[in-house]
């Protein structure tokens, strides 16, 4: 594997080929804000929050460093007015969503969002699939998916599935930045023992 | 639909799992919806995680869930089958079979949709049922129109 240097805020970062700026970022301790990433999962850019800026040749660029892999010789800003001003728009409208998410109001803050700036909506979900890619991906148990599309769009339990094996992982809890999975779970539950005869 | 002709039609695309969309399409033009043991079949057969049959099953307006009947009515409420009383025309099929656009009766002759263009708009107002064009109709033409279906 070559190495690739690159210019993250100003900075000389060493990469490996294959890597993601985002990725790049984090080996040299750039904070790029995220929602959909995490690091057991395969990229995603479904949230598209960690959005940054490229300047190549005098032109700048916006791509999404959670899914571009590094070249060489980039110069890469993880903030600009741009980029924040991108950031702040999608958190008000993920914020019509999920308006009291603990990790959004934070991210709110420092980049000025008004979580009251689109009339309100509450699904709690802003399809980020950390749940069901999570459960497919590391636990291979597919109990958990999406249904529907676009604003349908929702998580679904298998309750054959769910019944026996989320009870005792429940690892996607935790993963969800705006905690609607509690609520969820607890009515596919119900929904599962309505329909199934429990064994064991 | 029974489980024979569900694994007839999956072998036909050879079993393989990105068929998943293809075999789906073919067990709902047979049986005009897709039961849950179908899509669980389904899964098992291809391979293919059950969340991710019914993602894709529930993503595309082309399957249904629910029962549907045997002949499918589509009436344009596009924009130019709307301004030649296509409202109209959809109120006379709504009252003649008496359900509403995404709805089926309960002898499972007739499902009811509304679509926002068919691609013909010179012939508007336009329905189709079961694939068919119908163009130039008129709230008066719609019972004669249904009289053709059993
Ligand atoms: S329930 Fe939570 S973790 Fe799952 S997709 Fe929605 S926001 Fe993401
Ligand atoms: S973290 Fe990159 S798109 Fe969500
Ligand atoms: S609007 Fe009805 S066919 Fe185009």
């Amino acid at each position: 594997m070559s190495e690739i240097l690159l210019n993250i805020d100003g900075k000389e970062v060493k990469a490996q080929e294959g890597m993601t700026l985002l990725e790049a970022a984090k080996s040299a301790g750039i904070n790029i804000p995220t929602l959909c990433y995490h690091e057991k999962l395969e990229p995603f850019g479904g949230c598209r929050l960690c959005i940054v800026e490229l300047e190549q040749r005098g032109w700048t660029r916006l791509v999404v460093s959670c899914v571009y892999p590094v070249e060489k010789n980039l110069v890469v800003r993880t903030r600009s007015e741009k980029v924040d001003r991108i950031r702040k728009m999608i958190l008000e409208l993920q914020m019509a969503h999920a308006p009291d998410a603990f990790d959004l109001q934070e991210l709110a803050q420092e980049y000025g969002a008004d979580r009251n700036r689109f009339e309100k909506e509450s699904s709690f979900c802003i399809h980020c699939g950390l749940c069901v890619r999570y459960c497919a991906e590391v636990k291979k148990a597919n109990a958990i998916g999406f249904v529907d599309r676009g604003i349908r769009k929702e998580i679904s339990f298998i309750p054959e599935i769910a019944s026996k094996e989320c009870w005792n992982c429940k690892e996607c809890f935790p993963l969800c930045p705006t905690e609607a999975l509690q609520a969820a779970y607890v009515l596919t539950k119900a929904l599962a023992s309505f329909e199934t005869t429990p064994e064991k | 639909m029974n489980n024979e002709r569900i694994d007839q039609i999956i072998d036909n695309h050879h079993g393989e799992a990105s068929s998943l969309i293809q075999v789906l399409l073919d067990i709902q033009s047979e049986n005009h919806w897709l039961p849950k043991e179908a899509i669980e079949r389904v899964a098992e057969k291809l391979q293919v995680p059950l969340t991710r049959v019914q993602h894709i099953a529930t993503f595309y307006k082309a399957f249904s869930l629910v029962p549907k009947g045997r002949h499918e009515i589509h009436v344009c409420v596009g924009t130019a089958c709307h301004v030649r009383g296509a409202t109209r025309v959809l109120d006379t099929f709504q009252d003649a079979i008496g359900i509403k656009p995404g709805e089926t009766d309960l002898d499972l002759k007739f499902s009811l949709q509304t679509v926002n263009c068919l691609g013909c708009c010179a012939l508007g107002p336009v329905i189709e049922i079961d694939g068919k064009t119908h163009g130039k109709m008129a709230p008066s033409k719609t019972a004669e129109v249904l009289k053709n279906y059993e």
